[in-house]
């Protein structure tokens, strides 16, 4: 008996035809944003690697291109980080937690889930705006570092507030039940079973959203971030600059030397892009072994 | 055998479900209670009203009482924490937490406040005995509990409910999610804790309450139609859904 015999070769030689035609779409798909990102790391680094030199890092701004360094927008980005990751980790979180495992599940929980949901798309240059008249204004702290940072924090409390909550609710039921089961308490549930398994997740998505944060421009122009700054930042009320900032103002000079300069500050603010993803991969392997 | 347990006409109902209907049951010391019948008869959901893990279900509403040594433990006065110390529960899948076995162990003592070493020590090595893994985890008690095999974690988890020290031990079928070996031993296991535990064990192999239990409880529906001697309820049932059910004509 030929078990093949009632086979339509047609219709199999039609599957097949569509079957290599989407597996090639896919891979030309995937090419096109893998080229692209790659004709754009070219360009830059060919642009730019002329002026990646001590002086780009211990230079201040200046007026010529020679000598002239990003020496304040790499230490304002810096900064801006250290003020902006406790403040959202410790919000973001919180809210996260309050969120998933405390708030009841009704029609007040939904919407505010609804908003922040919301939150996390609304374009940055409204958080600027928010920034200008809440920290600028209102608690008068001026073009600031503090203000700048607050912004920002504002900007990616809704990420954190997200990517932390998908971490704890992918947190299998069965070990909250073991340790409600031994006599915990709520708190004792969340800090000792449920927070150590999501706090992978969690440190993904916060580092994830201070990444975002480091290459944002436009609530930062809002506020009034400085174009040129010619000195360290001294306190927290001081005015301040950071490297997309500094980027652009680059670029918007006429010389080729000051582009040069630009494509080195997009460097820079790759490289730090890159090493904050890379620690994110790192912290999220060690967590994982330790389990 | 003296009564540890006395539920009185206790009804559940999740939302407009009535999942449990004038259950009227004792629980004997020290001794093994099975709870039998088909899948959503309600013999899980009494279980979890024994430690009150149904608590955390929204929508849950109970009426009637339980009492456990004389204390009715849906009044007010109880501390749901202290009762869930003292009736430890061992789950259908074996849930270790991804920690270290030790640690896995030592979990319900440390959030009962004991913190000094020795103490943990001496609490990690009696429980696991009594659990029978000692002899197999003894010199890797650092490793992760995920390296157990299930039979083991599942010994673990009891090593675990055990180290809090309860009276009463719940077991939501312990053994489903094992072998057939592995079965054995948490069977042969529950033989020899039923001497310092009161266990109630909820499965739906038959044939494990007739060989490990003292006293059977059959449920259909939500309420219990026959409890007695586990020897009595297999040889001799009195009521004809109870044979129906437990010579395999459904179920």
């Amino acid at each position: 008996m030929n078990i093949f015999q009632d086979a339509n070769r047609k219709q199999i030689a039609g599957r097949r035809r569509t079957d290599w035609l989407l597996h090639m779409l896919f891979v030309i798909a995937t090419s096109i944003g893998v080229l692209a990102l790659c004709a754009l790391i070219i360009d830059i680094l060919i642009d730019g690697i002329v002026r990646l030199q001590p002086d780009l890092f211990n230079n201040f701004p200046s007026r010529k291109a020679d000598g002239s360094g990003m020496k304040s927008a790499l230490v304002g980005t810096i900064y801006m980080l250290l003020i902006m990751a406790p403040i959202s980790f410790i919000f973001g979180v919180g809210a996260a937690i309050y969120l998933e495992e405390y708030a009841k599940k009704g029609r007040l929980t939904r919407l505010i889930q609804l908003n922040i949901s919301t939150l996390a798309g609304v374009p940055s240059i409204v958080y600027g705006i928010l920034g200008l008249a809440l920290f600028v204004r209102l608690l008068a702290l001026d073009r600031s570092l503090i203000a700048g940072a607050l912004t920002m924090t504002l900007l990616v409390l809704p990420i954190i507030i997200v990517a932390a909550q998908e971490a704890i609710r992918a947190v299998p039921r069965s070990r909250r039940d073991a340790s409600f089961a031994l006599g915990a308490t709520k708190w004792q549930t969340v800090s000792r079973s449920v927070m150590p398994s999501a706090l992978p997740g969690v440190l993904t998505g916060v580092i994830l959203a201070m990444s975002r944060a480091i290459g944002e421009t436009a609530p930062l122009v809002m506020i009034g971030a400085l174009t040129y700054v010619a000195f360290l930042p001294d306190g927290l009320r001081d005015s301040f600059t950071v490297i997309p900032i500094q980027v652009y103002n680059w670029l918007s000079k006429p010389q080729i030397e000051f582009k040069e300069l630009a494509a080195s500050g997009i460097i820079v603010l790759l490289v730090l892009l890159l090493l904050m993803n890379f620690s994110a991969i790192l912290l999220r392997n060690k967590y994982q072994k330790n389990v | 055998m003296e009564a540890l347990i006395n539920i009185n006409k206790l009804n559940l109902f999740y939302g407009d479900f009535h999942a449990l209907k004038d259950v009227s049951l004792t629980i004997p010391e020290k001794a093994i209670t099975a709870f039998i019948g088909p899948s959503g008869c309600g013999k899980s959901t009494l279980l979890r009203t024994l430690n009150r893990m149904n608590d955390m279900i929204p929508g849950t509403r109970i009426e009637g009482g339980i009492a456990i040594g004389g204390t009715e433990i849906y009044s007010d006065e109880v501390d749901v924490e202290t009762l869930r110390k003292k009736v430890g529960m061992v789950f259908q899948q074996p849930n270790p937490f991804p920690k270290s076995i030790y640690d896995n162990v030592a979990y319900g003592p440390r959030l009962h406040g004991i913190t000094s070493k020795k103490e943990l020590d001496e609490i990690v090595e009696t429980s696991l005995k009594s659990a029978v893994l000692w002899d197999e985890v003894k010199d890797h008690l650092k490793r992760s509990a995920f390296g157990l095999s299930g039979g083991q974690q599942q010994r673990l988890c009891i090593a675990r409910a055990l180290a809090v020290n309860p009276n009463i031990l719940l077991m939501d079928e312990a053994t489903s999610a094992l072998d057939p070996i592995s079965t054995l031993k948490i069977e042969e296991l529950a033989q020899e804790l039923k001497d310092k535990y009161t266990i109630v064990m909820v499965t739906h192999n038959m044939h494990q309450a007739a060989r490990v239990s003292n006293q059977t409880v059959f449920f259909l529906n939500g309420e219990v139609i026959e409890y007695s001697d586990t020897e009595k309820l297999f040889s001799n049932p009195s009521d004809q859904r109870t044979e129906d059910y437990i010579s395999g004509r459904f179920g």
